[in-house]
């Protein structure tokens, strides 16, 4: 088995009183996409800082491209990007001077006309950065990162804030990650995100890894095997509906919605129920708990 | 090298393309000069024996200097800093050393550009001599003051929390000590307890130096050692403060 990219051993990290991270043990192979969840102030930054480089430990051990990140040289930093959570490009210079910039402080950059393509930016070569809308300054940040051909990637919420057809840009720019065989850990707090990019995912709660694995099957052990959902028949409350879908989760105004634990006896509950007392059940669906159940009902344990 | 002058050159361009920079670094020096010179026209100082024109040119290049050095840097810093553009340059393999060598690089460059600036526009419209005699003393005093004023403008960057405190703090510091230095009203008009509350500053010893050397009466090389002994005093204290509490991390 080939030395792993990240390896975390027993992280700890305080500010004072505060343990922002408690106790953390991770692995990242090469060439892998990691998906790194967690709801806002749950240690992720903290943590992706730390393996950065950014920020001292107060406890356990790291090991980033076999160098502790602590030490980082710049033969280190030769080999690893970054696209921080918040950083406003230099609005006077183009995307590719910007780029171009960047590329002189690396021994073996990739072709700057290339890493533009990369991202999908040809178009806005000669514009000022400026001028790009967020999206496209993010997918810039993300060249930025790129342009020193690290073998290792972080980026720390890569989508936060954008809209759909951005946001679904940047994923395909960070799915191209792995045709280049980059190891790449994401920091997000989007589900989707996790479940269409990553190899393996781990969701982090209050400083802590509750869970981790393949992003398909997080939380299958142990959590609801199905979510049956329907909307709610005309004329019915809640709690006229059988056990257990009486204390299900209503969503909206009427979207029932029960993670269940044995959905196929359940289901006959409600079939059951539904045939006795003729009505139907509008928009019934049955489906495998996505990750945002999962991690709605870790992070609300 | 090679990097020091790559930094540099993408700092020179973001330096002429930011309208605020090359408005209030290089166009608002001679338009202080105009004004100056007009409103005072063109008579004598007699403590000092010159024409006010002849005080306002190494008047108005130690403030351009200080201008293209502490204020530049103090603002375009913290920008920088506060955009996250600091922290995100230190996780390069860029040495810090590169970039901060690229930044007064800059702040030299324009400062030069702004001594000769103001010269040529001196002798042109005014009539105020060149310092053919004293060119030596001129840029020693431009190289101490450039150094000493950078290192207090990184100085400043670690005093200032947020982007938009930047131009008003610097403001606030610089521009008093102008009046009080002799920057902006000539020094005979001055009272002498507040010239020597000015005499603690260096920017009022950085005039000084310069002004010796723009001084027709000085005989010998102009070079002010006193004046710029201060100077550098300073410029140490702020590169001390500097290394001490300069941060590349946003503070916010």
């Amino acid at each position: 088995m080939p030395e792993p990219v990240i390896s975390a051993a027993g992280l700890r990290m305080s500010y004072g009183d505060l343990e922002a991270v408690r106790g953390i043990d991770l692995e990242v192979q090469p060439g892998e996409i990691f998906a790194f969840l967690g709801p806002n102030g749950a240690g992720k930054t903290t943590t992706v800082e730390i393996f950065e480089g950014y920020r001292r430990r107060t406890g356990g051990e790291v090991r980033v491209l076999g160098v502790d990140p602590q030490k980082a040289t710049r033969q280190w930093r030769q080999r690893v990007g970054f696209v921080l959570q918040e950083c406003r490009l230099t609005p006077e210079l183009t995307v590719r001077e910007a780029i171009a910039q960047y590329a002189g402080y690396y021994s073996a950059p990739r072709d700057v006309g290339e890493t533009m393509s990369l991202v999908g930016l040809d178009e806005k070569a000669d514009a000022r950065t400026s001028t790009l809308s967020g999206g496209q300054q993010r997918r810039l940040d993300v060249a930025l990162a790129l342009v020193g051909d690290p073998e290792l990637l972080f980026l720390d919420e890569p989508t936060t804030g954008f809209d759909p057809s951005a946001r679904r840009q940047a994923w395909d720019v960070i799915g191209s990650m792995r045709e280049l065989g980059k190891t790449v850990f994401l920091t997000t707090h989007y589900m989707d995100e996790a479940q269409v990019l990553a190899d393996r995912a781990a969701i982090i709660v209050a400083g802590e890894i509750v869970a981790e694995g393949d992003p398909a099957e997080l939380g299958s052990d142990g959590g609801p095997e199905a979510v049956i959902s329907f909307r709610l028949p005309k004329g019915l409350s809640l709690a006229e509906l059988p056990a257990p879908f009486s204390r299900a989760a209503k969503q909206g105004e009427a979207l029932v919605s029960h993670a269940s634990g044995d959905p196929l006896a359940d289901l006959r509950v409600l079939i059951d129920w539904a045939q006795t007392r003729h009505v139907g059940l509008p928009s019934l669906e049955v489906r495998r708990p996505s990750l945002e159940d999962v991690f709605l009902e870790l992070t609300q344990r | 090298m090679n990097l020091v002058l790559h930094q540099f050159r993408f700092d020179q361009k973001v330096f002429w393309r930011n309208p605020a920079s090359v408005f209030f670094t290089v166009l608002l020096p001679l338009i202080f000069l105009f004004i100056f010179a007009t409103i005072f026209g063109n008579e004598e100082i007699e403590e000092r024996g010159v024409q006010t024109t002849t005080y306002y040119v190494p008047a108005i290049i130690s403030l351009a200097v200080i201008s293209a050095t502490t204020v530049s840097l103090a603002i375009n810093l913290t920008e920088d800093r506060e955009r996250g553009l600091l922290k995100r340059v230190r996780g390069t393999p860029l040495p810090p050393t590169v970039f901060v060598a690229g930044r007064v690089g800059n702040a030299l460059v324009i400062s030069v550009l702004m001594v000769i600036l103001v010269a040529i526009l001196g002798r042109v419209v005014y009539d105020v001599s060149l310092p053919d005699q004293t060119i030596p003393a001129v840029l020693v005093t431009l190289a101490v003051g450039a150094f000493a004023f950078s290192c207090l403008g990184f100085a400043l960057t670690a005093m200032i929390p947020s982007e938009d405190a930047a131009p008003a703090v610097t403001n606030a510091i610089m521009l008093p000590l102008y009046f009080v230095s002799g920057v902006f009203i000539p020094d005979s008009e001055i009272p002498p307890g507040v010239l020597q509350v000015a005499d603690v500053f260096p920017v009022r010893h950085f005039f000084e130096a310069f002004f010796a050397a723009w001084d027709p009466n000085t005989t010998g090389s102009g070079l002010e050692l006193g004046h710029l002994a201060i100077v550098a005093g300073w410029g140490v204290l702020g590169l001390l403060l500097a290394l001490r509490f300069f941060r590349w991390e946003p503070r916010r």
